[in-house]
């Protein structure tokens, strides 16, 4: 054997071992019957994948849908004025950048607790604002989807942001003058000019916002506080409480085929562009 | 324009940033209530004085070192034998990994692992956390140690070997040397991640084996108590640290 194919065998051990065979046997658990104290029996059966198309399981996927591409757009809205800004900042450029990363190197679960620390009824926001004599009695700012989409949108800002910001960068600025000089006016020239090139970057952003956030289970569980049950808080309560590990494996391997297809035609579109 | 969007970034970086700054202030709040009262290092104090939370702490510790060890080993060595030979399936199924929801990767290996159970009679505890956290940071590793090797020329590989080197001392004489920053900044990542990491975790954790995050997680789901916001500080400059490390290494 070749020295490089001795360089790859760990890597090809995790794959084989540690993701492959995962997937195999939840592919396998998601075509068994559900046991009776939980786990998985025979016969084999694709029961499961039907059960998917339940009223009540569509709900979910939907809302999950729903919330994922409402935190994509939300993130969007407030990641471009951002990139923008950065782009085009004279000075300070890295700083800003670092600002914009910083959150990345963050503990996830401390920004989201975070959010729980500002938002429950005693918390900051709350109290400030009856001692400020607005309100007499505390808002119900936690446990609803309000708080999961604040949270889903605080947690992947950034990874809106950056990928913005790098096809902004390498934006033509005579471009913006050019349309500056043909009397456009400064929202047009975002609008008409700028967004239509910055594209790439938004496709990018955008994918890599609502993926997560369409499996997302840790924001709605700890913001959403149980109320607000996502994909990812079903496939736990599959395998946890409620015992049916085939549902909730059926319910794994749709989510691994969405995501699946979502990256699988961006590389695709991705390459076309390039070609 | 340009003013309104200065003043738009200076809301923006507030809001990405006010919330921990927040957190932090009110750690130091001797009142349990999100009212100011004074200065305090009551929770401080109180975090050492909590069992769950110093063997969770050193649980994580644990773990993230052995998981990022080795997972910088298999990553670097992936990323070395990519660049000299691409595999579409691998970094296929690299790039899947990463995209993979944490929840599916938990459940899993959750089911990995049970299924196995059944011929070895181990259970749940330490040693499956590290597993799972060297299964979720090879990717992280391998694209850092790939993009460090983008900047490195094969032809110094080349000139090694033909001064006499053999493919195994050009790579550890010539090439390993020139990836030591990246390997430096993937372990580092691979550190953070597996620190960070609840949701996995939490699917593959024993009774034996609460990570730092769990107990948090456990301690915010009965609601918040101005201890997490001390842990939180102390894990939030714990990362800042790793960040500057990180930072210089990669100026070297």
């Amino acid at each position: 054997m070749k020295l490089r194919s001795w360089f790859l065998l760990p890597a090809w051990l995790w794959l084989a071992f540690l993701f492959v065979a995962p997937m195999a046997i939840v592919l396998a658990y998601s075509l068994l019957t559900r046991g009776i104290y939980g786990g998985v029996e025979q016969p084999w059966a694709v029961e499961s994948y039907g059960r998917v198309f339940d009223s009540l399981f569509l709900v979910i996927l939907l809302r999950s849908f729903a919330m994922a591409l409402a935190a994509t757009l939300l993130c969007l809205l407030f990641a471009f004025p951002a990139a923008l800004f950065i782009s085009r900042a004279p000075r300070h450029k890295n700083l800003y950048l670092q600002l914009v990363i910083l959150p990345f190197w963050t503990s996830f679960l401390v920004r989201t607790y975070a959010w729980l620390f500002l938002l429950r009824d005693t918390g900051l926001i709350n109290t400030a604002l009856q001692a400020a004599g607005i309100i007499h009695a505390p808002l119900p700012l936690l446990y609803n989807d309000g708080a999961v989409l604040l949270g889903l949108v605080y947690g992947y800002l950034p990874f809106m942001v950056l990928p913005i910001y790098a096809t902004l960068e390498r934006l033509d600025p005579s471009l913006v003058e050019a349309a500056a000089d043909l009397g456009a006016r400064p929202l047009d020239t975002v609008f008409r000019v700028v967004a239509p090139l910055a594209k790439p970057g938004i496709v990018a952003g955008s994918i890599l916002v609502f993926i997560p956030c369409l499996g997302a289970y840790l924001t709605p569980d700890l913001l959403g506080g149980g109320r607000t049950v996502l994909v990812g808080n079903l496939v736990q309560n599959q395998f946890t409480t409620a015992h049916d590990w085939p549902f909730g494996a059926a319910v794994s391997m749709l989510l691994m085929a969405l995501v699946t297809a979502v990256i699988w035609i961006f590389l695709r579109r991705q390459s076309e562009q390039f070609v | 324009m340009k003013r309104w969007l200065a003043a738009y970034a200076a809301l923006f970086f507030a809001f990405l940033h006010l919330p921990l700054i927040t957190l932090a202030v009110f750690s130091f709040n001797s009142s349990r209530f999100t009212v100011w009262e004074h200065f305090s290092l009551n929770w401080y104090r109180a975090m050492w004085r909590d069992p769950q939370l110093v063997e969770g702490t050193w649980n994580s510790i644990v773990i993230a070192l052995t998981a990022a060890a080795i997972s910088t080993v298999i990553g670097t060595l992936c990323a070395y034998g990519l660049w000299k030979r691409g595999s579409r399936v691998l970094t296929g199924a690299l790039y899947l990994s990463l995209v993979t929801p944490e929840i599916v990767t938990g459940i899993s290996l959750l089911a990995l692992f049970q299924w196995a159970f059944h011929w070895l009679h181990l259970q749940l505890g330490l040693f499956t956390v590290i597993l799972a956290h060297v299964a979720f940071s090879i990717a992280y590793v391998v694209i850092v140690i790939t993009a460090r090797l983008r900047t490195f020329s094969p032809t110094q590989e080349e000139a090694a070997m033909d001064l006499g080197a053999t493919e195994w001392q050009a790579f550890v004489h010539v090439t390993l040397p020139a990836l030591t920053p990246g390997i430096i900044a993937a372990a580092l990542l691979a550190l953070t991640v597996s620190f960070d990491d609840y949701v996995i975790t939490s699917m593959v954790a024993g009774v034996d084996s609460q990570t730092l995050p769990m107990v948090i997680y456990a301690m915010a789901r009965r609601g918040a108590s101005p201890v997490i916001n001390a842990i939180s500080a102390v894990v939030t400059v714990f990362f800042g640290v790793l960040i500057l490390l990180s930072e210089k290494v990669r100026e070297a």
